[in-house]
């Protein structure tokens, strides 16, 4: 085992009142390996600079996929921490555990690699970091044995992801939890054997709220709404107004950002065809309001945050989906989506910058889609939109 | 750093074991990496894959993207893993003696 050194440097990282993860480190620093993790990192704030190679090409027989190579260029000096891969794991959907299932996997992760972990990385992913070439096949197995997988590395499709969903959210407009399990089932290939010209993710939100942030992350955001009118419960409005502690004017009407809605100091007034579904109503006074009845999802495409390109959000391709099992023609989109992207998209294109070099209009032809006036981004200030606004409303 | 030794000929090669001196490449050497990437026997299949990665590779420097690579050898990526079990990019690219694809982040 590495001779425990000092770490004034990296000690400074545990001051002050907020979480470290220094601090996280050094409760594992039992760990050989983390011991030397912990050297690395003092030596590159020592250095000013990181002591990680680019990637590493390593992998479990039959996936292509799912370990992330990492190696420290100061090897002989940290001979616990050459080699320190990272393990991708496809996390249950809404991230429900029981104490026994975290369990079951820290034991796996302690017995085979630094023990450290991370719930969850950017994807959704459950990351098991620091693992050595010659222990990943031994965790996989494990892992299978435990009812896991691995996640999705590289240009493939991604882990899909999604929020809590019906199990705990009174908003989801749809069930976001059986949608995220079935695509993970349906595309296992896809997921497991990179094929892309780079990676893709699908995240789905129950809501407009879009909690695990699809929108400014997805390239496939499938965002939970509805077609109908926003619920109201007349007496519960009644109940916010008397109970003082929102003002129903400033705090809702006002913000609202289509302008659709009136408040005459008695009962609520929506124009529902102006509503944007920015939630903001509903979320202020959730007793009150409701989303509609006839729910669904919008899918959006496109998202992704700066990497090589700039960041992008999704913009909307399908208006209205209903999301229901067995998802067929979503299924059929996204598909043909990954035969264009696929056949025509550069290498490391995200199918965002796919769609802005080709243009949406051929973008839409080849996938087999017909332009809707949803797709324009901002109709209200478009200058090719004609749009007269009504009376008090921007 | 690591080498690997085939017959009187010493490679060097990086921690995935992918070789650093593309020119000592032979199909010695091809078989000495299948070894290592789970391949006990280079079948017609095999070479099928690894020619057409060392053409494409040393006419424009880089690997083919995996459609690609399907298309032109006519094999679906299944029959690729049942091949090199490590897939394309580990497998086969190292066993032709490509430099090692980007990793992925």
């Amino acid at each position: 085992m590495t001779e425990k050194k000092p770490t004034p440097l990296l000690d400074n990282l545990e001051a002050g009142p907020w979480p470290s993860f220094v601090k996280e480190l050094k409760k594992s620093a039992k760990s050989p390996m983390v011991q030397d993790l912990l050297g690395v990192l003092e030596r590159s704030y020592e250095d000013k600079m990181g002591h990680w190679k680019h990637g590493g090409l390593v992998g479990v027989r039959g996936y292509g996929g799912g370990v992330i190579g990492r190696y420290n260029e100061l090897a002989r000096e940290f001979p616990d921490a050459a080699e320190f891969h990272t393990v991708r794991i496809n996390q249950p959907a809404g991230w429900f555990y029981t104490s026994d299932v975290i369990r079951t996997l820290c034991d796996i992760w302690e017995r085979h690699g630094s023990g450290l972990t991370n719930f969850h990385g950017a994807t959704g992913d459950i990351i098991f970091l620091g693992a050595r070439t010659s222990e990943i096949e031994a965790v996989f197995g494990e892992l299978i044995e435990a009812g896991f997988d691995l996640g999705g590395s590289g240009s493939c499709l991604r882990t899909p992801s999604c929020c809590c969903g019906m199990a705990r959210c009174e908003w989801a407009c749809y069930d976001t939890m059986a949608l995220t399990y079935d695509l993970t089932q349906t595309f296992q290939d896809e997921l497991h054997r990179p094929s892309f010209p780079y990676k893709f993710k699908i995240k789905s939100s129950g809501c407009p709220n879009d909690c695990v942030a699809a929108i400014a992350r997805a390239d496939l955001s499938i965002i939970g709404t509805w077609r109908d009118d926003i619920q109201v419960d007349r007496t519960a409005v009644t109940q916010y107004a008397a109970g003082g502690q929102i003002d129903i004017a400033a705090d809702v009407v006002a913000r609202c950002p289509a302008g659709c809605m009136t408040w005459d100091g008695r009962s609520i007034g929506i124009d529902n065809e102006s509503c944007v579904r920015c939630m903001h109503c509903i979320n202020a006074m959730p007793k009150a309001l409701a989303p509609g009845k006839d729910r669904g999802a919008t899918v959006l495409v496109g998202g992704k945050a700066t990497i090589l390109g700039g960041a992008l959000l999704s913009s909307v391709l399908v208006p209205f989906l209903r999301m229901e099992p067995p998802y067929d023609d979503l299924k059929e989109l996204i598909r043909a989506i990954w035969d264009l992207w696929g056949d025509h998209g550069k290498n490391r294109e995200r199918v965002g910058e796919f769609i802005q070099r080709i243009g949406l209009g051929n973008f839409l032809e080849q996938i087999g889609l017909d332009p809707q006036p949803e797709m324009v981004a901002q109709p209200r200030t478009n200058p090719y939109i004609s749009y007269e606004p009504k009376e008090g409303r921007p | 750093m690591a080498q690997i030794v085939v017959g009187d000929v010493t490679i060097e090669v990086d921690e995935d074991g992918f070789i650093q001196e593309p020119e000592k490449w032979n199909v010695k050497v091809a078989q000495a990496l299948a070894e290592t990437e789970y391949v006990n026997e280079l079948t017609e299949g095999h070479w099928r894959l690894v020619n057409y990665l060392r053409e494409y590779y040393q006419k424009f420097g880089v690997a083919p993207m995996i459609r690609k690579l399907c298309k032109e050898t006519g094999m679906k990526l299944a029959e690729i893993y049942e091949l090199f079990p490590t897939g394309p990019a580990k497998g086969a690219c190292k066993v032709a003696g490509l430099a090692k694809p980007t990793g992925c982040v």
